[in-house]
């Protein structure tokens, strides 16, 4: 009997191993920064080239989105609806508009609306390298002491927000 | 046909020059060392080619990143620490041996090593075992019957 079930029990090992592989996005790529400080830098503001948007002074204190968007991306102005849906409902929201121009990015808060407290202009890409960006959108959940605590790689969707990041910032919202 | 061969030739011109800007190496050794950089990290973009290989945007500024480190004298190890510390394992086409990574090295070794206790054990068992030595009655048996069947040949 043993000599039957074997094979077909490491058959059934196999199909549910493979499976699961199926289901698993390669695109999602597990960042090392999760856990750590977020990276510091001090770029210009969108809005104003004068005023700095200085990362350290501002992504901490409180519970926050650190959305890198471009004008440019397809999937960013998929996402923008809700990111104002959330903005309204009291999330604070943080912007890096990266590799685009001024003129463009500008145009693109003008016209859909400005779901951010502060949006930084990264049009080199160099802060997004520091904070491990690969593909817009992106977005990262930082805690009240200016730490990564997740990373959510494409557009948030609804869904994705009531499964994951929403009971994660209401969770870090309760920390001190 | 003339015009088969150059569109094939083109064709295979693509793919070499994807990827490649124009880059001044003080010597050839730093060339040498940012050739080999580029070609074990992973695009992550592509996810499926290397730096060297990829022409998409975020390839070509970490090419330019490679390239700033390597001429400000940076060691390779630290070169590729500052990316792993940003995109995590992932970016290098060899993984490191560690914990969450033995699977992926010892695995195929491992099964195949099951694989060879398995056939051995099988082969074993399939071998017919050496049938017992006659007894004297059986002995004698066989002789008559030998020798009954050569007389009916004969």
């Amino acid at each position: 009997m043993l000599k039957y079930l074997l094979p077909l029990g490491l058959f059934a090992a196999l199909l549910i191993l493979l499976g699961i592989g199926l289901t698993l996005n390669p695109r999602e790529v597990p960042s090392p920064l999760v856990g750590r400080p977020a990276p510091t830098f001090t770029l210009p503001r969108l809005d104003d080239p004068e005023t700095p948007f200085d990362s350290a002074e501002q992504l901490r204190g409180r519970v926050s989105l650190f959305n890198v968007w471009a004008s440019w991306c397809v999937a960013c102005r998929q996402e923008h609806p809700f990111l104002m849906q959330l903005a309204r409902q009291g999330v604070t929201i943080y912007g890096l508009d990266y590799k685009d121009t001024r003129e463009a990015g500008l145009r693109w808060i003008e016209r859909l609306g400005n779901p951010y407290r502060a949006v930084a202009f990264d049009a080199a890409g160099k802060v997004a390298i520091d904070w491990g960006v690969y593909g817009v959108p992106e977005t990262f959940v930082i805690d009240k002491q200016g730490v990564i605590r997740y990373k959510h790689i494409g557009p948030i969707t609804p869904k994705d927000w009531e499964e994951k990041l929403g009971p994660l910032v209401d969770y870090l919202e309760k920390q001190p | 046909m003339k015009w088969g061969i150059a569109l094939l030739a083109l064709l295979l011109a693509l793919p070499a020059s994807a990827g490649i800007e124009v880059r001044q190496f003080p010597d050839p050794e730093l060339e040498t060392r940012y050739q080999n950089l580029i070609e074990q990290l992973r695009c992550l973009v592509c996810q499926n080619q290397s730096l060297a290989d990829s022409n998409a945007d975020l390839a070509e500024d970490l090419r330019d990143e490679v390239y700033t480190m390597l001429l400000a004298g940076k060691r390779d190890a630290e070169i590729v620490d500052f990316l792993v510390n940003r995109y995590g394992d992932f970016v290098l086409y060899k993984p490191p041996v560690k914990k969450t990574t033995w699977l992926l090295w010892f695995g195929p070794f491992a099964a195949l090593g099951l694989g060879g206790i398995l056939i051995w054990r099988i082969g074993k068992k399939r071998r017919p075992e050496p049938p017992p030595p006659l007894s004297d009655a059986e002995r004698r048996r066989l002789e008559k019957l030998l020798q009954d069947h050569g007389s009916d040949d004969s």
